[in-house]
């Protein structure tokens, strides 16, 4: 395309797009995020195109590869365009039935449609359960964009809120708008960005960055890899018109190596932007240039702390550095720097071009706008959703999330990642704000949410979240190195049967010095899944300590598998499927767990039919001696 | 490594604070560390040498600090000093800090200064032991780095896996020469012991065939120096 140079360039260069596009014109979408990917989203992507072109309708039908719809879960998800038919879980071979059906015949196909409860088929994805109770302001352009086309996201109005900030505003009223939306940074800690972008644009210095922070770890979240995959465009936009706000000639996104996808687009998307005068020199002949870099990380967690990820992209290692001076004054090379996350950057065309009043009319009192949350664990709905700021715990989890897998309970849900908190069922109700989670604990952190059911041992959880951030700690600091390995060796005690007694306390007392004297948030947040769930589930902890008992039957060390010889019918299925020969019973005999050879693996749990439930957990009590009498006493099961 | 080494060459102007409730006259670019130990208020350091860079990783030097209305735990060796900050040096929380701190690092190292465990009461049997002598305090590292301007010694891995190590080839070019007529630097900062002088022979006669980086966490009994004095007044 040839270089746009000023903004009544991009209007009529938009106009132009539109003018060749027939909206009309079907087209089928096929999501292309990580997600469906691994589920042969793009085997699925061919062969519409090879049947397409079979059947003589390859100029008549459209083929877009779209970025995350966020139900990853059911993909890869094709919806046909301009009905907005929505297929969930398609294969290649269901592509030519789709062809004929839909595009030629005009029929639905019913059986890819998604099933209500009652079993009835949804056609269209915003009547969708998981996306009806969402409001979709990132992800919602994702159907119509296809990541690498620059056009596409021109053709949604891409780029004006870009034009309007260039065209009539003042970096100061960008600021101001930016201020007034309230918007707060979506890293976690939720500091106002206006603010942040104030202080850096007002810190002494001729030079100073903009960055983006991509370095998305936490274990189950995957929303920012899923913006920068699905629409590139809609970030950078945000973060070119921060550059222009704060004063920055150069910005930074600093995504890590093991998001390919993303830095492929991301890559397209800036050489589509210099190509077009979007980015560069001059940018659209407003006399304003900006340069984006993108800086590779090594994918470690801590590089997403900002003093840590600055160190990284300046050379070093990626170690976090104290920040007595904050890095709004004193940042990369030492320049006033200004760092939000990728979800926070994409909010600002929307703060743009709609308006700060509109912004700030989503959400809470504290909180505005909406949260991309990872939604993930025992529900049966998981993916990315999009809530307005506010929605309660129950209703993401049991409306959007359909509820606890299996018909399970639902125990808690752990928010904010592996530095964030669980949340127990009384609090249910609680709206998931920044400082509705602080309040009890937890924290919003990156967005992840963890469902947890009654299957779930806290402090199994808790030691999970501990190992991942043992294993992430820079180890420069004493109390996170030291403190947080300790906390472990804890837990894997009491996990393993051995705890003795205080150490509930003692991991409190650790927590305390662990959350004040280190040196960064990953130490100052790392006992919060420990402490959190020693909050709500101290009972636990005890049982653990005192007991030796696992109460959600979990912890292997303190859990025994024991045939109930007054359910036991005979049927050899666990004798059988036993891998390490454990289990010893005879036709018409009460089936035997040799606690001695038992390796607790599960197995003989799994298979042990459900009409019987004779394989049964024990923990905290010894295991009954065989009945002397082996009889299978259950006759009435014995017949089927 | 990050921080610029705070020697106050140039005196900044005159700031005002109270340490401890003291009035402490300090320069502008000191840190409160700094203007403490001027005005004779100690502070336990571990990873501290006023010719080096700040790192602030030990946290033994953790104060309270008030600025405005905000109170703060910070590390006293990195933060500069303000007017009209004050400083709490002994809180009751930054005491129990200190004494988990050096529990902490009993666990790497038996021979933490038994004065400064009594005086924290901190008993160092509390947790599990790891005994690796290196404490990472990075002194080593820095001086290698910063005085004698060379890359010798490095750190390697993270969290507990973290070591201190030598690079060979660096170690073949340079450790000789400074190790010339005088104990080597690296070995007279190292407030444990560890780096042995079998270190510094491998620096100076390098094997034929060695990994790119090996560590210098050798315990070595004999040439454990008495050394536990230093945690608290390097």
């Amino acid at each position: 395309m040839a270089r746009l140079t000023s903004l009544e360039d991009l209007e009529r260069y938009r106009q132009e797009v539109l003018a060749r596009r027939d909206p009309k014109k079907p087209c089928v979408t096929i999501c292309s995020g990580t997600g469906c990917r691994a589920y042969k989203s793009e085997k699925v992507a061919h062969a519409f195109q090879a049947e397409l072109e079979a059947k003589g309708l390859a100029g008549k039908v459209d083929v877009r590869r779209t970025g995350c719809h966020g139900f990853c879960e059911r993909g890869p998800i094709v919806v046909m365009l301009p009905e907005e038919t929505c297929y969930l879980k398609v294969k290649v071979e269901d592509v030519p039935e789709l062809v004929a059906e839909t595009l030629v015949g005009g029929k639905v196909v019913e059986r890819l449609l998604y099933r209500t409860d009652a079993g009835e088929g949804v056609v269209h994805e915003n009547d969708i359960p998981f996306y009806k109770h969402q409001t979709r302001l990132l992800f919602h352009d994702n159907l119509r964009i296809d990541p690498t086309n620059l056009d596409d996201y021109l053709a949604v109005g891409g780029y004006g809120a870009l034009a309007k900030a260039l065209g009539s505003m003042t970096p100061e009223q960008v600021v101001a708008e930016v201020k007034k939306s309230n918007l707060r940074g979506r890293g976690g800690a939720g500091f106002p960005a206006g603010v942040k972008w104030e202080t850096t644009r007002n810190s002494p210095g001729d030079e100073r960055y903009v960055l983006v922070n991509a370095d998305e770890g936490d274990p189950g979240a995957y929303m920012d890899r899923s913006i920068l995959e699905g629409n590139p465009h809609s970030v950078l936009e945000g973060f070119i018109i921060g550059g222009y706000a704060i004063g920055a000639r150069t910005g930074y996104v600093y995504v890590r190596q093991e998001y390919p996808l993303a830095v492929e687009n991301l890559i397209g998307a800036l050489d589509d932007l210099h190509e077009a005068g979007l980015l560069g020199e001059n940018i659209l002949g407003t006399g304003f240039s900006f340069e984006i870099l993108i800086y590779r990380g090594a994918g470690a967690f801590v590089s997403g702390e900002s003093s840590a990820l600055m160190s990284s992209i300046e050379g070093k290692v990626g170690e976090p550095r104290p920040k007595y001076i904050r890095t709004s004054v004193k940042g990369l090379f030492d320049k006033p720097s200004n760092l939000n996350n990728v979800e926070t950057w994409a909010n600002v065309p929307l703060i743009i071009s709609r308006g700060a009043e509109w912004f700030a009319g989503i959400g809470t009192e504290g909180s505005k706008g909406t949260k991309v949350f990872s939604l993930v664990g025992k529900v049966n709905n998981t993916g990315l959703v999009e809530v307005p700021m506010g929605m309660s715990l129950r209703r993401i989890v049991f409306d959007i999330g359909g509820g606890i897998r299996e018909g399970r309970a639902f125990k808690a849900v752990q928010t904010g990642g592996p530095s964030g908190g669980v949340i127990p069922e009384s609090m249910l109700d609680l709206p998931v704000d920044f400082d509705e989670l602080t309040k009890v604990g937890s924290m919003m952190g990156s967005g992840g949410m963890i469902v947890m059911d009654d299957n779930t041992c806290m402090p199994d959880v808790a030691k999970y979240f501990l190992e991942f951030l043992a294993d992430e700690s820079c180890g420069k600091c004493v109390p996170c190195r030291e403190g947080v390995w300790q906390m472990l060796q804890i837990l894997t005690r009491m996990v393993k049967g051995e705890g003795r007694e205080g150490d509930v306390e003692l991991l409190e007392d650790l927590s305390t010095t662990v959350q004040d004297a280190s040196l960064c948030a990953l130490g100052q947040s790392a006992p919060n899944p420990v402490l959190s769930s020693i909050h709500y589930f101290r009972d636990e902890y005890r049982a653990h300590v005192e007991e030796k008992r696992c109460p959600a039957l979990v912890c292997k060390a303190l859990t025994s598998y024991w045939v109930d010889p007054d359910k036991c019918i005979a049927c050899g299925l666990c004798k059988k499927n036993c891998p390490v020969g454990a289990i010893s019973g005879e036709k018409k005999q009460v089936h035997v767990v040799d606690q001695a050879l038992c390796t607790k693996c599960d197995t003989c749990f799994q298979v042990c039919p459900p009409k019987t439930r004779a394989v049964t957990k024990l923990s905290g009590q010894p295991v009954p001696k065989p009945p002397e009498d082996l009889a299978v006493r259950a006759a009435k099961g014995k017949k089927g | 490594m990050s921080a610029p080494a705070q020697t106050a060459e140039a005196p900044g102007a005159p700031v005002k604070l109270t340490i401890d409730g003291r009035s402490v006259e300090a320069r502008e670019g000191m840190t409160v560390l700094q203007a403490a130990r001027e005005a004779g208020i100690e502070i336990p350091t571990l990873c501290y040498l006023e010719e080096l860079s700040g790192y602030g990783s030990c946290r033994l030097c953790l104060v309270e600090v008030k600025a405005g209305r905000r109170t703060r735990t910070v590390v006293s060796c990195l933060y500069p000093v303000e007017e009209g900050l004050e400083v709490q040096t002994e809180t009751e929380k930054i005491a129990h800090h200190r004494k988990l701190i050096l529990e902490l690092l009993a666990a790497r190292w038996d021979r933490v200064d038994p004065a400064l465990l009594k005086k924290y009461g901190a008993d160092p049997e509390r947790f599990a032991k790891h005994t690796t002598y290196c404490i990472l305090c990075g002194l080593c590292v820095r001086q290698c780095a910063e005085i004698e301007g060379k890359n010798v010694l490095g750190f390697i891995g993270r969290g507990t896996e973290r070591q201190v190590v030598v690079y060979p080839e660096l170690a073949a070019k340079f450790c000789a020469q400074c190790a010339k007529g005088r104990e080597m630097p690296c070995l007279e900062v190292c407030p444990t012991g560890v780096i042995t002088s079998e270190f510094a022979a491998a620096g100076l006669t390098l094997p034929d065939k060695l990994p790119v980086a090996y560590p210098v966490c050798i315990k070595d009994d004999d040439n454990l120096r008495d050394v536990a004095k230093k945690v608290g007044d390097v």
